[in-house]
């Protein structure tokens, strides 16, 4: 790694790849950074070495990204894996900590490709082991082919039958999938105008995967209201409310899921200026539509900025690229407009399709405010449904307000998993709009990085011998 | 229990590391977590508050729950560190 660069992309996944290489092709000094061990992030993760031979377990969509790699492969670009970006300043230097030594490169652009999380689902007993994500299942399955077998997928979102028909295909025994979407979405989604054809057509190859989990001997079971994670020391079943009706399932394993969410973290630090999308029901960073933010220098492309799947992604990686390539006057703006057109052009049709995804796959209330009162909204800290109400009521007003009085959102995670449902439960019980509640404060570093590391950043010369402490910091 | 599927575990060369001090046979090119998942070892660390197990539940670095022990370093992220022979391992404890 080098002490200046002209282009800094953060993240290897569609967008960030797309991004780096349309950069370092034109010639641009180009640096990828992503903090896994190989490129291709959440949906072509280890797209080199995959794990599973039968190219039929993850489908021709996992596929797409082999391309997109071998292109990153011949570019004349840097790229770093296992390189984790902890601070983005507005003069745009970023520390990146690699394989625990940390370094400060400047650029005079970024673009920021750190994609998506999943949306929290606080239920009862989503902390026990043998609770975790879809998307962490499918995670193993990608990167090691491993599974678990008896396993119960629960939820909404595209995600939720792609991973359940993918571990079929794998041969894992799969115990149910438990469908939260609730009715009326469908009757809304389809009414969407333009993008109900292509959501016609999505629909049908949904109800094909369903035809095909069924075939396999897995009950599909749709219209569940309610939730409940059993267990003491760890899962051991699953309950769920459908027409006033409890029923159990018994399982080691519950795979939850309920869309994803942008990856806010970094650019709130940066206090980009960021907005709430009713729609997708997220704070998102405000872009134009090339990607650039309110500070100067620094774009955001992929989910990382508005969640519209992989092929999205890719375009608006390259867009952004177009943009950073003319203001670097290695393109005049011509030709960023005449390389720009066919790609906004695959965006429309895009986004109309995902204003139907949208809609179709909104979660219903209940599975984004935990009813009970002893779920825990705060993993980390502890901090109960309840005891979150009860602060709400004696006057607490906003999110920042609540992690003090409570510690909400204080501990490692920085509130990945607590902030949505924490802004939500104050919008409800305030009867205030989510943007006017607003979103917790954070600050840098947004991973965590230690002590050591930062204090042989201050002195260099001291770096190769100073002894590292290692209590991390993290910021709250 | 996670398991790999036929074909996926003989791969990868096997490489000795200690969790709690319990010397144990992991394969290589994983991440700790996986390894952890796949020898049927779920709970990764104990909450402070509660006392209560914690499993990883991302896999992918955002929620910390996999927060353990290596090499005298406490509140490692399991699923983001690869495993590495003679590694020593402690399950996160308040
Ligand atoms: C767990 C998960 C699984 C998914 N699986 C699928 C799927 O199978 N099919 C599908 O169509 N869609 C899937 N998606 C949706 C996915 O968001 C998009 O399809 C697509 O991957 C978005 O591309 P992207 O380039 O915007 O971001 P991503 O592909 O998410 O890439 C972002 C990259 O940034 C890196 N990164 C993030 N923060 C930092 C940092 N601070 N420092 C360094 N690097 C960083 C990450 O390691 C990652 O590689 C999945 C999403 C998630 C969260
Ligand atoms: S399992 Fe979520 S951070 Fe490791």
């Amino acid at each position: 790694m080098k002490r200046n660069y002209d282009v800094v992309v953060i993240g290897a996944g569609p967008a960030g790849l797309a991004a780096a290489t349309t950069c370092g092709n034109a010639r641009a000094k180009t640096l990828l950074l992503d903090e896994q061990p190989a490129p291709g992030g959440q949906i072509y993760r280890s797209i080199e070495r995959p794990a599973i031979a039968d190219r039929e377990v993850l489908g021709p969509d996992y596929y797409r990204g082999e391309a997109l790699v071998r292109a990153l492969r011949q570019s004349p670009i840097e790229y770093v894996s296992s390189a984790s970006v902890w601070q983005v300043t507005a003069e745009r230097e970023i520390g990146v900590s690699v394989s625990g030594n940390s370094r400060i490169v400047n650029a005079k652009h970024v673009i920021i490709a750190t994609g998506a999380q999943e949306r929290p689902f606080p239920i009862p007993g989503w902390t026990l082991p043998g609770a975790m994500t879809v998307g962490a299942a499918q995670i193993l399955l990608k990167k090691s082919g491993i599974v678990a077998d008896g396993a119960v997928f629960a939820g909404t979102g595209p995600l939720l039958y792609l991973t359940a028909r993918q571990y079929i295909r794998a041969g894992a025994k799969v115990t149910a999938v438990i469908d939260t979407t609730p009715a009326r979405n469908y009757r809304r989604a389809l009414s969407q105008g333009l993008g109900a054809l292509s959501g016609f057509k999505y629909l049908r190859k949904g109800w094909r995967w369903i035809r095909e989990i069924k075939a396999a001997g897995v009950p599909v079971i749709g219209g569940v209201a309610e939730l409940r994670v059993r267990g003491e020391e760890c899962v051991s079943g699953i309950e769920y409310r459908s027409n006033q009706h409890w029923t159990t399932l018994q399982t080691e394993h519950v795979f939850l899921h309920q869309g994803v969410v942008p990856n806010i973290n970094l650019t709130m630090s940066m206090r980009c200026e960021h907005a709430w999308c009713d729609r997708q029901m997220c704070w998102r960073v405000v872009t134009d539509a090339w990607g650039g933010t309110s500070l100067p220098g620094v774009m955001v492309a992929g989910d990382a900025s508005d969640i519209g799947g992989a092929v999205s992604a890719q375009h608006r990686g390259t867009l952004a690229a177009l943009r950073v390539l003319q203001r670097l006057a290695l393109i005049d703006k011509r030709t960023r407009d005449s390389a720009a057109a066919p790609h906004l052009k695959v965006l429309t049709a895009e986004h109309r399709f995902r204003l139907f995804l949208d809609v179709l796959f909104t979660p219903d209330e209940q599975f984004i405010e935990p009813q009970d009162r002893q779920t825990l909204v705060c993993r980390c800290e502890e901090v109960s449904a309840e005891r979150l109400r009860e602060t709400i009521a004696v006057g607490c007003q906003g999110p920042n307000q609540l992690k003090s009085f409570t510690r909400c959102g204080m501990g490692p995670c920085q509130g990945r998993l607590c902030g949505l449902t924490v802004g939500q439960m104050l919008a409800t019980q305030l009867a205030r709009p989510m943007a006017d509640v607003g979103y917790y404060r954070l600050r840098q570093p947004v991973k965590p990085i230690a002590l050591g590391e930062l204090a042989a950043l201050a002195q260099p010369e001291a770096a190769a011998t100073a002894p590292a402490s290692y209590s991390k910091v993290m910021s709250s | 229990m996670f398991r790999y599927l036929q074909g996926c575990r003989g791969q990868r060369p096997s490489v000795a590391i200690t969790i709690d001090g319990v010397a144990t046979e992991v394969p290589a090119d994983e991440t700790l977590a996986a390894a952890m998942l796949q020898s049927g070892r779920l709970d990764l660390r104990i909450t402070p508050i509660g006392g209560k197990p914690r499993s990883a539940y991302c896999m992918m670095g955002v929620c910390f729950e996999c927060l353990v022990t290596v090499d005298d370093q406490p509140n490692q992220q399991a699923c983001m560190t690869p495993v590495r022979p003679g590694m020593r391992v402690e399950r996160g404890r308040p």
